[in-house]
């Protein structure tokens, strides 16, 4: 069972935050995983859990007044092999707008986002913004940039792509946008896709098409997927393994399959338990859902201790509201963060999680 | 909940319902076409149930709940309601003068708690609005009945001088509510009311609006494109396509055993909520048909796998083909087709005794 493939992007400790005048949020506050070469990764959580804000990070497009104020990007740019270390970047380091990051950004590490038609420009054909992302990235001429945004047109299942090309976005529908969007992220064969609720603002028949056109891609093309979605059923349907983020921590790490099937912490438990399931109507089972008490806490007053502490149905009076729980390992290849799994007089640090990797 | 209304009068009965838009271009604002938003729906609500509207965007579904609170004027058609006050009447042509009795009775709930609540009102405002209106309650009684509502629907009164921007989203869905219920309806159009909420928040509305219609015998018609809430909330279901009902049945029948390709293709898109069950859903060829153009005969059969010439030519009529099950096909006896059933989730575990076990030592520490 154990995942031989080697590391690609190891995230850790990370912590972005937004300086507002009526405070600091901390969006993403400690987070900690990594994504294998090849691998699917999904990030569930609600809104406001960092999970936008963490993708961002990774690409280094977070808007002020956001910033990166602590942790690691490592983004192993080769793998390592006999007699080579391999070439391993700290993407915090990068200037922003600097070569490096310009190069990763949209060459090795490309992005989808959820609301193709905003990011997309209204005024530029679908072929000449997939054009101009081929050219900046590849030293190829007008002509040899243009065949192949015909053939990634015609990868990602556009119909009538030699027409396509020389629309503009706002006279494709929904589903032909994000494909368009596809496109142009994988033109130039990242090795991650971070695909931001790519199928969120879509319909079910137009996003169970992008879903399949997804797996298809990633079995072709052979890079990994960083899947954002608060949608539990894409999570099951998509993903190897799962980072569930709750207040800009992850809460939970483990395999899709440990996910449904053996979850730890309580707010993946009670997630779970929340959702309606097609099917069980018909079976004559539960009539009522279970929720989750309370709101998402104000981001400028998170509470003490555990931020899940006021919502947990196993709160712990005394220990869940004073301290911070740390990572606890509670299977192979699966941690939580959570007291009811470690000792809470020995909290574990976060640096202890992943081994100590060696920036070059 | 729907076996013991089976015999119960329709509340609502939608016959023929149709809304066309105009489209207009040039100068002289020429009409030179219509979009066929709504395109001949039937259907009916039986009191104290709820019937599930679903579809994709470009449906009509909107339109059609728009317009049994008279929002649209309806094109054609009938909208029969069985008002507490006003006995019998059909919505379609009530004059203006009556629609303000009317609207006591029928009320609607929104899709987007941000958009739908007045910043400059306080609850009290909101809330009280449609009693001050109606002239039902004012002063400390209006206060009084405010305070009630508030409670109804899980909001401390004590919250009733505040405005929207202090609630979250899942707060101010039920204000909206509380808004809704402020007149005692009898019906509740709930137009996509848990769609821009987070899931646990989603749980916690879905269980309100089932105790509410509970409580006060409500009926709702609910307007949803997520199919796994519609079952979890509906009685029967109707699912539109393209301005026409493709089909309607109780939720087992409908979710189980459906008749329509179109329903088929819609159940077996879902993603499931379970990494066992990893299936390859149908994969529908092309796009919803544009409404204001749409295709000769059956409007889904350029999409359809089993479409036979008589599709291209001929439009389909919604029949019942067995009691309480409705279809727009015309292969619908002949074929047999795959409900949601297979991949029944599994229940998310409840927590362990040892686990339990762990809390209660920890809890003694």
């Amino acid at each position: 069972m154990e995942d031989t493939r080697p590391l690609l992007l190891e995230v850790e400790d990370l912590k972005t935050y937004m300086f507002l005048d009526e405070g600091t949020v901390h969006a993403v506050d400690g987070a900690s995983f990594s994504v294998r070469r090849g691998e699917t990764l999904g990030i569930v959580g609600e809104s406001g859990c960092g999970k936008s804000i963490t993708a961002r990070s990774i690409m280094r497009i977070v808007r002020k007044p956001g910033k990166i104020v602590n942790g690691k990007i490592l983004w192993h740019r080769t793998p390592p092999s006999p007699g080579n270390l391999g070439q391993t970047l700290d993407l915090t380091t990068l200037p922003e707008q600097g070569e490096e990051m310009r190069n990763i950004r949209g060459g090795e590490i490309a992005m989808v986002f959820q609301e193709p038609m905003s990011s997309l420009s209204p005024v530029h054909t679908i072929g000449n913004q997939i054009m101009e992302v081929i050219m900046l990235h590849q030293k190829v001429s007008k002509q040899e940039a243009r065949e192949k945004t015909l053939l990634m047109l015609n990868q990602v299942g556009m119909p009538q792509p030699s027409r396509i090309i020389d629309r503009y976005p706002h006279q494709l529908s929904g589903g032909m946008r994000q494909r368009a969007m596809i496109a142009m992220a994988l033109s130039c064969h990242p090795d991650l896709l971070i695909a931001d609720e790519p199928t969120t603002a879509l319909d079910v028949t137009t996003e169970a098409q992008i879903l399949s056109l997804m797996r298809r891609l990633q079995e072709e093309l052979g890079m990994a997927i960083m899947f954002i979605t608060h949608n539990l059923g894409v999570v099951a349907q998509m993903t190897e393994r799962v980072i569930v983020m709750y207040m800009g921590r992850v809460v939970e790490d483990a395999s899709v399959d440990d996910l449904f099937y053996d979850p730890k912490h309580p707010y993946t438990q009670a997630l779970l338990r929340s959702i309606p399931r097609m099917g069980s109507k018909a079976l004559g089972e539960h009539t009522r859902l279970a929720s989750i008490k309370g709101t998402v806490p104000d981001p400028f007053n998170l509470p003490k201790g555990c931020p899940f502490h006021p919502r947990c149905e196993h709160a712990m009076p005394g220990i869940c509201n004073v301290i911070d729980p740390g990572v606890t390992q509670v299977g192979p290849n699966h941690t939580t963060r959570c007291h009811l799994y470690g000792d809470p007089s020995q909290v574990i640090p976060l640096e202890s999680k992943t081994p100590a990797s060696s920036v070059a | 909940m729907a076996e013991h209304l089976e015999t119960s009068k329709p509340l609502l009965e939608v016959k023929n319902l149709k809304k066309f838009f105009p489209i207009k271009r040039g100068f002289l604002s020429k009409t030179i076409g219509h979009v066929k938003a709504v395109d001949g729906v039937s259907f009916f609500v039986r009191e104290g149930e709820t019937l599930g509207l679903v579809g994709e965007s470009g449906s009509g579904k909107t339109t059609t709940g728009r317009m049994i609170v008279r929002a649209h004027d309806p094109s054609a058609g009938s909208i029969i309601f069985r008002d507490r006050d006003m006995g019998e009447v059909d919505i379609a042509t009530l004059e203006k003068s009556q629609l303000k009795r009317l609207r006591r009775n029928i009320q609607m709930i929104f899709q987007d708690p941000y958009s739908s609540l007045n910043p400059r009102m306080t609850l009290l405002d909101i809330v009280g609005e449609p009693l001050l209106v109606n002239r039902i309650a004012s002063g400390k009684q209006l206060t009084h009945r405010v305070a009630e509502l508030l409670e109804v629907v899980g909001l401390r009164p004590q919250y009733m001088n505040r405005y929207p921007h202090a609630f979250s989203g899942g707060q101010r869905q039920r204000i909206g509510i509380a808004r809704a219920l402020a007149m005692n309806p009898q019906l509740i159009v709930c137009d996509e009311p848990v769609s821009a909420l987070d899931v646990s928040v989603q749980a916690q509305i879905l269980n309100l609006l089932q105790d509410l219609q509970r409580q006060f015998r409500l009926t709702y018609l609910f307007v949803a494109h997520d199919l796994s809430v519609v079952e979890h909330i509906s009685d029967r279901v109707a699912v539109m396509y393209v301005g026409k009902i493709a089909e309607s049945a109780t939720t087992s029948k409908l979710f189980t055993t459906p008749k329509h390709p179109y329903t088929e293709a819609l159940l077996s898109a879902v993603p499931k909520p379970d990494p066992r069950i990893r299936t390859e859903p149908m994969i529908l060829s092309g796009e919803v048909a544009d409404p204001a153009n749409p295709p000769s005969g059956c409007y889904f059969h350029p999409r359809c796998r089993y479409k036979i010439d008589k599709c291209v030519s001929e439009a389909p009529v919604l029949r019942e083909i067995e009691p309480d099950h409705f279809v727009s096909c015309h292969r619908a006896e002949e074929l047999k087709l795959t409900g949601a059933f297979g991949p029944v989730g599994v229940q998310a575990p409840k927590h362990s005794d040892s686990q339990e076990r762990v809390e209660m030592e920890k809890g003694s520490v």
